[in-house]
């Protein structure tokens, strides 16, 4: 199987997509880039380069360069959307947000139910996500579990390359909006991805490991660090398994709640701020629904309840570590035997 | 010098370029025979016993168990009493200086190739520019033209040797027309067609077999040899757990309990192995081609396409190879056959002896080849 | 241009219904059979119709939380409309919208909108899909002079330019967002403010439906031929409070009245037919009284229809959704 980037992968999900259906349309700030200016067309290709390429295959009509407008923007990728198109917008940095907020949790969220089930909004937006890039308060947040609240939307944390394709596709083809959240730090891994379509179905968990002593259940980039500390843990003999849920709404609450019932005893891993967010989310719903299975109390490992530092040493204090998720473990296997 | 004999990472399949020892069942001092398994390895893809590619004592184990080292790399050497330790400790000095650690790691991840046919793009891979008629590997339900990593290399020292993936499957057209061994068998037929094989000795493991049988009762002739590894449509009983469960299952845990009834020793799934079913399901199609070959050569739960009855009408050898603890179709299909059909039935296998027992499996095939 | 007698009849009767459906929605606000709150397009009857007038199926609309006059306009049932707003089971959005949210995406009309200025990027979209799939159609964003302050509403008039997108911003001043003038919250004036972004803008009169009709006219045809986008200051005025319950104290005493008799759309209307001899008084009058039987009859159905099942409260969440 070739190996692609985490990067090349969307790419590919996205121009496979357009090749399939002509209603696919991208938009966002540099998508193509080079508008109007004299130098190169399709000069960026986003600002990290996951759509470049797509606007010499496609044209301007189907790749469209926006202002830096992103109320307008994804307003209108909205009405597009429930208009008939299927728009894949770019909101550059999830940060951003705050300036178009009410366009995707007043507007496309909730299309569908005020209007009595008359509305389909089709509608992706892909954002990054995350700290690590040494991008400081504005641009490191993670802000999935605030879309994660909104009935309407649906929620993508895709890990690594594999899942980012087979999710992107299917979030393409999904009649409802979805929030695509890709991590900063992982559009340079590298895995094996088919060359052909796949879609991965929103709300099934993927267990990317099976173990006895206890559950850790992360999320997008976190998914990575438990793996790694499952493995470790593995070779000391303590086995672990591994939850990455892919979608935070809809979220599989079945898997999650047999594998914590499994092992007794559960590790969440957000990169999020601690305060509601998925961690504290799933501890909910573990302790409701399988309290008399767990042999110890849960943990949550998260980003801290600050703003995301940019000082090199903070930054790197803020992301959760693998380290942290070992220990959490070893501490549960320490207890309820 | 030449009485040392190395033992080295044997490679599994194309896309094999590393491999890690996991138990040494052998060490040092031991006199082990050639073809006795001395070692097992674990590969990204599957877990399984290597055998000895000589006869001798061990001398020296050179990558200790959890060592990973690609393909070609020195795992262990064998000599007799004679050979002084001073002279193997310079033949494993030599050969670690010599060995291009780097080629090997980047060595060969072969490409499949792709077949224009009337059905559909087929994909396929293909190793071996010997003479005569070549080999043709046919999967069984759910599997690719990745699943013969025992047997392709070996068998394509003697003949080209093709795997091929048939519809619905690995990189292959997803429409399966009606699901049916029939509409398999010409699909196959225009496989040969696309790349200009006339005659070829036909290896089909489990709905593979019945489609390679189909296939020369269809158009007689085209068949060399016929070796049926566990093959479909020689009764009417068909484990249909299995095909229900390999289509419905995504769970790790649970579709591993399906796969695990493919093989006797259970410890041959690897997570890989499960977590590929998984991403060959997921490709666009795959799920409809799936239950449409349930639909098709399974429906009611039993096998729709049985052939025991023509066996006799094929003029090519024809031999049977089964395990004797095949849980998915029954041992007890190889009895009762006519004369003339030759049947190897191995203790401790399940429904993959060709994986199971890769060495058996490639001997009884090349014995109907050279 | 000159209007047929059967467009006039067809828009006489659209602002009576309009007109009626207002003024009962009043009635029976104030009589306590609708819950929460409403806000009443009365007095504006000429703009939704003037500019609707042009548009066909192809064409959409994005309306405001003054909405009720937009939706009859570009062709909304209004007894849905009406069970809608008493919060009825077969209300034209289930009874989950309600006023501000009342929508036929059949009718390309995009529904009303709770967001002061969240119409505007919208119909943007809407622009963007007929100018993809060249239907020829255009697109209409209904704002208030509150929302011409927001800033979507800015962004919506530079994308819409910058894409070249067949989108006509039609603000409708009522003098009024919420208890504030708009002669003193807007800075500039709304023309200039096209103007700034390098679109056509005009003033008109929005009392008088055949000064809007002929703008309109214009506006559309322009953006269907791919002139891009537009602007028209439609300057009118509320009958009503901001909202129901209201007490209107901002306004001056005798204001209401004064316009009213002076500058009443549908006074205006069957002014200029019957002086012009377009229409008869008759013919007026029998729209008039057909268009007050059809919006007694909607209440009449609205207050005794069947209100939600307990079970929708959970159904159109998702196209599809694992819970």
């Amino acid at each position: 199987m070739p190996t692609k980037s985490f990067r090349d992968a969307l790419n590919e999900g996205l121009r496979q997509e357009m090749e399939r259906d002509d209603r696919v349309i991208i938009m966002g700030e540099d998508i193509a880039g080079g508008m109007g200016a004299p130098g190169e067309d399709d000069a960026w290709g986003g600002p990290l380069g996951v759509t470049k390429g797509l606007m010499p295959q496609f044209g301007r009509e189907r790749v469209l360069d926006t202002p830096i407008s992103e109320s307008a923007f994804i307003g209108c990728a909205a009405g597009a959307a429930v208009t008939g198109l299927r728009p894949v917008a770019e909101l550059m940095f999830v940060d951003f947000m705050g300036v178009c907020f009410d366009q995707i949790f007043n507007q496309a969220a909730k299309f569908r139910y005020m209007f009595g089930g008359k509305a389909t909004t089709p509608l992706v937006i892909r954002t990054m996500y995350g700290a690590g890039f040494r991008a400081a308060s504005q641009h490191s947040q993670c802000l999935y579990p605030l879309f994660t609240h909104i009935p309407g939307l649906k929620v993508v944390l895709p890990s690594n390359p594999y899942e980012a394709k087979g999710l992107l596709i299917q979030a393409i083809r999904d009649d409802d909006p979805v929030m695509f959240f890709e991590h900063k730090v992982l559009y340079d891994d590298e895995a094996d991805v088919p060359d052909e379509i796949y879609t991965i179905p929103f709300g099934e968990a993927n267990v990317t490991r099976e173990g006895d002593d206890a559950t850790v259940i992360a999320f997008g980039r976190m998914v990575n660090l438990a793996n790694e500390a499952a493995d470790k843990l593995g070779a000391a003999g303590i086995t672990v398994t591994v939850v990455d849920p892919r979608t935070t709404s809809p979220l599989d609450k079945e898997t999650i709640l047999e594998t914590a019932s499994e092992t007794g005893r559960v590790v969440v891993v957000d990169e999020a701020h601690p305060r509601c967010n998925l961690a504290t989310d799933i501890s909910a719903l573990i302790c409701e629904n399988c309290f008399d299975d767990m042999k110890a109390p849960i943990k949550q490992i998260t980003g801290p309840h600050a703003p995301v530092p940019f000082s090199p040493s903070l930054e790197d204090l803020y992301i959760p570590k693998v380290e942290a998720i070992e220990a959490a473990v070893r501490e549960l296997v320490g207890k309820g035997h | 010098m030449s009485e040392i004999r190395p033992i080295v990472m044997p490679k599994w399949g194309l896309a094999m370029a590393e491999g890690k020892v996991l138990e040494w069942q052998a060490g040092v001092g031991d006199v082990v025979s050639e073809g006795q398994e001395i070692l097992d390895i674990e590969t990204s893809k599957i877990v399984n016993s290597h055998e000895s590619p000589v006869s001798g004592k061990i001398r020296r184990i050179v990558v200790d168990e959890g060592g990973t080292v690609p393909v070609g790399a020195l795992l262990g050497v064998c000599a007799p009493e004679t050979v002084s330790d001073a002279e193997i400790e310079d033949y494993v000095a030599e050969f670690l200086e010599n060995f291009d650690w780097e080629a090997a790691s980047e060595d060969s991840v072969a490409e499949p190739e792709f077949a224009d046919t009337p059905v559909g793009r087929i994909r396929y891979l293909r190793q071996g520019n010997g003479e005569g008629a070549p080999i043709i590997l046919v999967h069984g339900f759910g599997g690719d033209c990745m699943g013969w990593s025992f047997n392709q290399s070996e068998l394509a020292e003697f003949r080209p040797a093709y795997a091929i993936d048939l519809p619905g499957h690995g990189g292959s057209e997803k429409n399966v027309g009606d699901g049916t061994v029939s509409y398999l068998a010409r699909s196959l037929s225009a496989f040969l067609d696309a790349v200009g094989i006339r005659r070829a000795h036909l290896v089909g493991h489990s709905l593979g077999g019945a489609v390679s049988a189909a296939l020369e009762l269809e158009s007689p002739g085209t068949a060399e040899s016929i070796s049926l590894i566990a093959p479909a449509g020689l009764g009417e009983d068909i484990n249909i757990d299995f095909i229900d469960g390999f289509i419905s299952q995504r769970r790790m845990r649970k579709l591993r309990a399906v796969l695990e009834m493919l093989v006797a020793d259970s410890s041959l799934i690897t997570d890989t192995m499960v977590e590929d079913v998984n991403k060959f399901k997921r490709l666009e199609g795959s799920a409809e081609a799936l239950a449409a070959l349930r639909n098709g050569a399974f429906s009611e739960c039993r096998q729709q396409f049985r052939f025991e009855e023509r066996l006799g009408a094929i003029s090519a050898p024809v031999q049977v190879i089964w395990g004797r603890q095949d849980r998915i179709l029954p041992v007890a299909h190889a009895e009762s056959l006519p004369d003339g059909i030759r049947r190897l039935v191995l203790e401790d296998v399940g429904h993959m002896p060709h994986m199971e027992s890769a060495g058996e499996v490639n001997d009884a095939i090349l014995s109907f080849v050279r | 241009m000159q209007l047929s007698r059967d467009e006039l009849r067809t828009a006489y009767k659209r602002m009576c219904l309009i007109r009626h459906f207002e003024d009962a929605v009043h009635e029976e606000f104030s009589a306590g059979n609708i819950p929460g709150f409403v806000h009443l397009y009365a007095g504006e009857e000429s703009s939704a119709v003037g500019v609707c007038a042009h548009l066909d199926d192809r064409d959409a609309i994005a309306s405001t939380h003054r909405g009720h006059g937009h939706c009859i306009a570009k062709g909304c049932d209004p007894k849905g409309m009406m069970l809608e707003i008493f919060g009825k089971k077969d209300g034209l959005c289930g009874g989950k919208g309600g006023s501000m949210h009342i929508a036929d995406l059949s009718k390309g009309m995009m529904g009303a909108n709770g967001i002061v200025g969240g119409g505007p990027p919208l119909i943007c979209g809407a622009a963007l899909t007929a100018k993809y799939r060249k239907t020829g159609g255009v697109a209409i964003a209904f704002v208030g002079d509150g929302a011409s302050n927001q800033g979507t509403t800015f962004e919506s008039y530079n994308l819409a330019k910058v894409w070249d997108l067949p989108v006509i911003f039609v603000v409708e001043d009522n003098r009024y967002a919420e208890s504030t003038a708009s002669a003193w919250s807007v800075g500039g004036s709304q023309v200039g403010r096209a103007n700034g972004f390098g679109m056509p803008g005009e003033e008109v009169d929005g009392h008088d439906f055949f000064a809007v009709w002929e703008s309109a006219r214009q506006a559309v045809e322009r953006a269907r031929e791919g002139g891009g986008p537009s602007l028209l200051h439609v300057k009118l005025y509320r009958y009503y409070g901001h909202f129901e319950g209201d007490a209107s104290t901002y306004k001056a005493p005798g204001e209401v009245e004064q316009v009213k008799t002076q500058f009443d759309a549908l006074d205006m209307f069957k002014q200029r037919v019957t002086e012009t001899s377009l229409l008869g008084p008759d013919e007026l009058e029998d729209i008039e009284r057909e268009a007050r039987e059809i919006i007694t009859d909607c209440v009449a159905s609205a207050a005794s229809a069947d209100a939600p099942a307990n079970s929708d409260l959970l159904t159109d969440v998702y196209v599809d959704y694992k819970f």
